[in-house]
């Protein structure tokens, strides 16, 4: 089937079986690749993009659902060069280790600083439940309040 | 050959009349306006027992929990990841239900999935409830959202995530997910029955 939908600002159409994951997609047909594959069972979210705004587990989202929908990956939550404040306090903050999974938490954490604009460590626990087999949670758990805290006096 | 041709004519429109007397013997052919003979009702008592049998099947309990956060599984152990309702039962800011579950079931990433996929309101906690309890807070327009016996028998027996119990899909495993004891047909027909005879609910 057809889908057509707008990834990262930019118009797309695809020809594709209608219950490809759009984690495939993305990777495979559009060739972004800073989604990543984790699980393929929506349980460590690894692949987390934005569907409208909303934190979606894209290895299993089938694409037929994207149709007209406005996707984010992780390759454009940031605008130009201008980083997103999840980016800019995940550098400052040097989180990532192996990196794998960073994607999958900032995509989650950017869908919950727009809901949640300060959040508690309690939101955080709640809200952000992806793995990191490095684990840097506790890193991450500094970097989203500091994500929080640059978002609010870009304001 | 004129007057052989008038007797062939009413000689087929006889045998038509056999034919078709035969095929629709109670006057329910086609262009008849008699109804077809229903069935009879199930009797209440045994309505209300297939009613309740899918009911209280984990495909249905797992998401009338008691608590705030869903049920899942053969099991129906705790949902995964601290899974929880939020404000309006489908979820948290970043973790709604939405998230992971789609309008169609997944059966490559064995997420489950059906039309607005969200948890049952505290008031519809079912939980620990027995059958008959259940029914009571079915009936109770406090805690049924204020729905008539009609909007129930209607969410019962047309929403699509109601019925998502008897196409569950298959768990992460690819192992299909049990079913209700009951057909969904035969589902359907208890809730219309027990609804008709008046929406009893036994003394038990």
């Amino acid at each position: 089937m057809q889908v057509s939908f707008n990834i990262n600002g930019t118009p797309q159409r695809v020809e594709v079986e209608e219950h490809t994951p759009l984690l495939w997609v993305i990777r495979d047909i559009l060739d972004l690749k800073g989604t990543k594959f984790g699980c393929g069972k929506a349980a460590c979210g690894a692949c987390t993009i934005h569907v409208d705004g909303e934190a979606v587990r894209s290895c299993s989202f089938p694409v037929q659902f994207a149709e007209g929908k406005n996707i984010t990956t992780i390759e454009g939550l940031g605008t130009g060069d201008a980083l997103h404040p999840v980016q800019q306090a995940w550098i400052e903050e040097v989180v990532p280790q192996c990196g794998y999974c960073q994607p999958g938490f900032m995509m989650a954490t950017a869908a919950m600083l727009e809901k949640i604009p300060n959040p508690t460590d309690e939101d955080i626990d709640n809200n952000i439940v992806n793995v990191c087999r490095c684990a840097t949670y506790y890193r991450m758990r500094k970097a989203i309040h500091r994500a929080a805290e640059i978002k609010s006096a870009n304001l | 050959m004129k007057k052989a041709n008038h007797y062939y004519l009413i000689a087929m429109l006889l045998l038509g009349v056999l034919v078709f007397g035969f095929a629709y013997p109670d006057g329910q052919g086609e262009g008849s306006t008699a109804a077809p003979a229903a069935e009879a009702p199930m009797p209440a008592a045994a309505a209300f027992d297939q009613m309740m049998a899918v009911l209280t099947h984990k495909r249905c309990v797992n998401c009338h929990p008691a608590g705030d956060r869903p049920h899942q599984g053969e099991d129906s152990h705790l949902h995964h990841f601290g899974v929880q309702r939020g404000e309006t039962g489908h979820g948290l800011a970043a973790l709604q239900c939405s998230t992971c579950h789609q309008e169609t079931n997944n059966n490559i990433s064995g997420v489950p999935g059906a039309p607005h996929w969200h948890l049952a309101p505290r008031s519809m906690a079912w939980e620990g409830l027995s059958r008959t309890e259940i029914a009571a807070s079915m009936l109770d327009p406090a805690r049924n959202g204020g729905r008539s016996l009609e909007e129930i028998v209607h969410h019962l027996t047309e929403d699509a995530l109601v019925l998502w119990a008897f196409e569950p899909g298959v768990d992460d495993e690819g192992n299909p997910r049990e079913k209700p004891p009951v057909s969904k047909a035969d589902y359907i027909q208890a809730v219309k029955d027990w609804a008709a005879a008046g929406a009893q609910i036994p003394n038990e």
